[in-house]
């Protein structure tokens, strides 16, 4: 019996080491429930792979009447690689948390949720979030050079936009309702002759002799990266858990 | 017990049938040992959960043919590459398959670079050779090299690539910091082509330093540069009240006493601020300068240091010299001297001297300094390596003052001391090193750069391209760099254009700055009455855009000798500016060339033709065209303005000659003279 029970302490002893269990954030002591999570800022931001976004993403919950909790936990999580500080925390005195993100190794779309404890259970909003590769990021570039200024209509100190203009308006590239209909070889097609030769606007001038077959491309994958909403037809959306 | 072993004994071996029976069966097991193991591998495993996957797909068949199974390999001699991560990242190459959300089967996203030919740990990192998962992509005892984050995948561009690459924005801001913050004054980086790289933040020289600010303010800024001027690129050296006020005192002992001005000033600060402040914006010192305004936006440009606290900082004796002469206090300085009248000096230093900062000084209070603290602090300066960066009466410049980074990415971690809490990866501790010196021990003398975390991965990624393969690679993979040239122009327009400082704006001859254009060309683009009348008051050309060229006041004799000789030396050898006489260009090739500036290639999205009609703001107004430049030029740069300009943004439109030559014609008949503003 002794014996018997030696063994078996042993072996609870070795199987220990072998729970991999992902330590889950720390539960917080929340002082209030909300009733609602919403997203205060920091969505549809654009980042690069593994780098913190520009901005913080904020979150606040409110009650059933609509103003803001403090003192209530607020969780974040989001597919792997996906990294929060913090990751869980209390609403401050405005019902807010903050928290800095930086996405994952994967390029394309994130999903994050952030969630909250109503009175009856678990309430969560979805921010997402777009990380650009490399052939996304070097569109990026490129659209910065050559294409922002007209297809962008905002303006800052450094950049006016010129697309007020403009007779006809561009498209901006975030416009996926328009963009999501077109295939890669119609939009490389534009860029490349220009819209006078495909019968659309001439103010749009031909890239093909300025551009390489390889910057098209690249333009098309920053493109589809960031249109809203989301190109489908590419390959892989959202980042998985 | 033994009673037991005993049975067990003689059921097995107790004869010698029962004993070649048994042996047989124990060799049989053994020998199948290896087989089994071979089965039982994890690589073994990922093909066949690959081959589940892709039987699945419609193109299954297609994948089929392309899986090979075994252990594959890259194996690139020259490169030291033997990869054999296609094992089990099958799908790569497989186009179709980038839609598949187990990253191992994915394909490789997009890069200009086939797989083949390069390897996946010229980039990557990790333990190419290994066939495991925990080998190939973490560090183990034998192997400290884990795979590299994504964040600083750039590195592996920056082993071949010594240029700035368009794709690699964070490679190219890394390594514009290192410049910027002029890292390269203490450490040496060599590039792979023999290069090093280049400070880019000239450090001011201290030689006069008494002549130009308080002691007070010098110790207050060695104290917290920062808190001075939010844009400072001066890093904190954390130094005790004693050893700042020490400092101080032997930087403040070693000025000497500038020689006096060969033209003295006599521009008292004018009170007159409103005028000083149009002066300022006139003169465009914003191009250079920033400045923080009234709502605590920082306007301006990054070359020249940041003006928000000038009166708290300078004095109105200094201002006015460097107003009226910057050369006279330091001749390698970028800011050009404005030929300002006794007037206008008085209406910019009045302005400056408005721009204080109050608080800075408030809380110091320091005695006459000892000689012993005039000697403590000189050993504070060379122990810190101050002269590595200024220059200092009585000290040299150290050589070597920090060690050499030149190889740094391939750093054996062994050879790393690591602060408490910095994982352990050379990643990790570069990034640690750059953001936080100082944890690594308090006596460490790298001091504290005032950098974001962005900008912390960013610099990581630089040094991380750093490794030993960027110098023992063939040489055929090395894409040089391009270094500035020594170009300077001679004779009295080389004179003209040192003082007012062409070359911290413009580029000629590969030296130069990259503000403004390329005036390499020049004098085959443009008439010479309209360059003078552009020296003599310098016009609006892109209306959208803040930084312009300022008004240098240069008088009739210096804009002719500039002229002259902008004309005559800056040509292009390509062709003639002359060879498209006026009167090859007739009304009706003019017509037909506005038919095609207004509808085939619709011009006037970007740029303006006739300021009544036409708003496009990205290129610059035409509307003068026909006073500004050459036909030649303008043909010319129709046909391919990147041959021309490489890097404009102008797209090359493929037109036919005639199409070029008529909307010359039509070009070269705009002659509206003066600005958008001139003409309402």
């Amino acid at each position: 019996m002794k014996r018997r029970l030696v063994a078996l302490v042993c072996l609870a002893l070795l199987t220990a080491g072998c729970s991999h269990k992902a330590r889950q954030a720390q539960a917080l002591k929340a002082t209030a429930n909300g009733a609602a999570i919403v997203e205060s800022s920091g969505g549809k931001q654009i980042g690069y792979i593994g780098m913190p976004l520009d901005q913080p993403v904020v979150a606040q919950v409110n009650d059933a009447s609509g103003s803001a909790v403090a003192g209530a936990a607020v969780y974040f999580s989001g597919p792997k690689g996906v990294t929060f500080t913090p990751a869980a925390a209390l609403t401050d005195s405005s019902g807010q948390v903050t928290t800095n993100v930086a996405l994952g190794q994967q390029s394309g779309r994130y999903k994050l949720t952030a969630s909250t404890h109503d009175a009856s259970g678990k309430v969560q909003i979805t921010i997402e979030e777009v990380a650009l590769g490399y052939q996304q990021t070097l569109g990026a570039q490129l659209n910065a050079q050559y294409c922002i200024r007209c297809h962008d209509p905002e303006s800052t100190p450094q950049r006016v936009s010129n697309m007020d203009n403009l007779a006809v308006k561009p498209h901006p590239f975030t416009e996926g309702d328009t963009l999501n209909k077109m295939s890669d070889a119609e939009v490389a097609a534009i860029i490349s002759h220009g819209g006078a030769a495909l019968n659309k606007s001439p103010l749009m001038p031909a890239w093909g002799y300025t551009l390489s077959k390889n910057d098209i491309a690249a333009l098309i994958s920053y493109i589809r990266a960031v249109a809203d909403p989301p190109y489908q037809a590419g390959g892989l959306v959202y980042a998985q858990k | 017990m033994k009673h037991t072993l005993l049975q067990l004994w003689r059921f097995f071996f107790g004869d010698s049938a029962r004993a070649f029976g048994s042996a047989s069966v124990l060799l049989l097991v053994l020998l199948a040992v290896a087989p089994a193991k071979n089965h039982f591998n994890e690589w073994h495993r990922y093909q066949n959960q690959y081959l589940h996957l892709i039987r699945g797909r419609a193109d299954a068949v297609t994948l089929e043919r392309h899986f090979e199974s075994g252990i594959q390999q890259i194996w690139l001699p020259e490169q030291q590459v033997t990869d054999r991560c296609t094992t089990c990242h099958l799908g790569l190459k497989e186009a179709s398959l980038n839609d598949v959300s187990a990253v191992a089967f994915r394909k490789h996203p997009a890069i200009p670079h086939s797989l083949t030919e390069f390897g996946c740990t010229t980039c990557h990192r990790g333990q190419g050779a290994a066939t495991t998962v925990e080998e190939a992509h973490h560090a183990t005892e034998q192997w400290e090299q884990p795979l590299l984050p994504a964040k600083y995948i750039e590195s592996g561009c920056g082993q071949c690539h010594l240029e700035n690459l368009i794709g690699t924005p964070f490679l190219n801001q890394g390594r514009d910091i290192i410049s910027r913050y002029g890292c390269t004054h203490c450490h040496t980086i060599k590039r792979p082509d023999g290069t090093s790289f280049q400070p880019d933040d000239d450090p001011p020289s201290l030689a006069h330093i008494a002549d130009k600010t308080s002691r007070e303010w010098v110790y207050a800024w060695i104290k917290d540069p920062q808190s001075y001027a939010s844009t400072a690129t001066m890093p904190n050296y954390h130094f005790s009240d004693d050893d700042a006020r020490d400092i101080s005192a032997f930087i403040m002992a070693q000025s000497a006493p500038l020689p006096p001005s060969l033209q003295p000033v006599k521009a008292e600060g004018s009170p007159d601020i409103a005028a000083g402040t149009s002066l300022y914006g006139q003169s465009f010192c914003a191009s250079c300068h920033a400045m923080q305004n009234a709502a605590g936006m920082m306007v301006g440009g990054n070359i020249g240091p940041e003006l928000t606290g000038i009166g708290t900082k300078a004095k109105p004796e200094w201002l006015q010299d460097w107003v009226t002469n910057p050369d006279h206090y330091d001749p390698k300085t970028l800011m050009p001297r404005y030929r300002f009248d006794d007037k206008q000096v008085g209406l910019l230093v009045g302005f400056l001297e408005s721009k204080t900062e109050p608080d800075f000084l408030a809380s110091v209070h320091l005695d006459a300094a000892t000689p012993q603290q005039i000697e403590h602090g000189k050993r504070l300066v060379m122990e810190n390596g101050c002269a590595s960066c200024h220059e200092i009466n009585g000290i040299k410049k150290p050589e070597n003052f920090a060690p050499e980074l030149t190889r740094i990415g391939s750093k054996p971690l062994n050879q790393l001391a690591f602060a408490p809490g910095v994982e352990h990866t050379l990643h990790g501790y570069i990034g640690a090193k750059v953001g936080n010196p100082r944890a690594f021990g308090p006596s460490l003398k790298m001091p504290q750069f005032q950098l974001t975390p962005q900008q912390i991965d960013a610099v990581t990624t630089a040094l991380l391209a750093q490794t030993d393969r960027a110098f023992t690679q063939p040489l055929t993979m090395r894409i040089t760099s391009t270094q500035q040239t020594k170009y300077e122009p001679a004779g009295q327009a080389g004179r003209i254009m040192h003082e007012v400082r062409c070359f911290s704006c413009h580029m000629i001859n590969g030296h130069g700055g990259d503000m403004a254009p390329d005036l390499s060309y020049e004098g085959t683009a443009v008439q010479r009455d309209w360059l003078v009348q552009f020296l003599k008051n310098p016009e609006t050309l892109r209306p959208a855009l803040i930084r312009r060229m300022p008004k240098f006041n240069l008088s009739d004799a210096e804009i002719n000798a500039l002229t002259d000789y902008m004309l005559t030396v800056y040509q292009t050898p390509e062709f003639d500016r002359d060879s498209i006489p006026a009167s090859e260009l007739s009304p009706a090739m003019a017509e037909q060339g506005k038919q095609l500036f207004y509808s085939k290639f619709a011009c006037q999205s970007c740029h303006i033709a006739d300021y009544k009609n036409d708003k496009g703001y990205i290129g610059p107004a035409l509307a003068g065209t026909g006073k500004r430049f050459n036909a030649a030029w303008v043909y010319h740069w129709l046909k391919d303005p990147q041959a021309l300009r490489p890097g404009t943004i102008e797209p090359n439109q493929h037109m036919t000659d005639e199409e070029a030559r008529n909307l010359t014609a039509f070009l070269m008949s705009l002659k509206s003279s003066g600005t958008k503003e001139a003409t309402k």
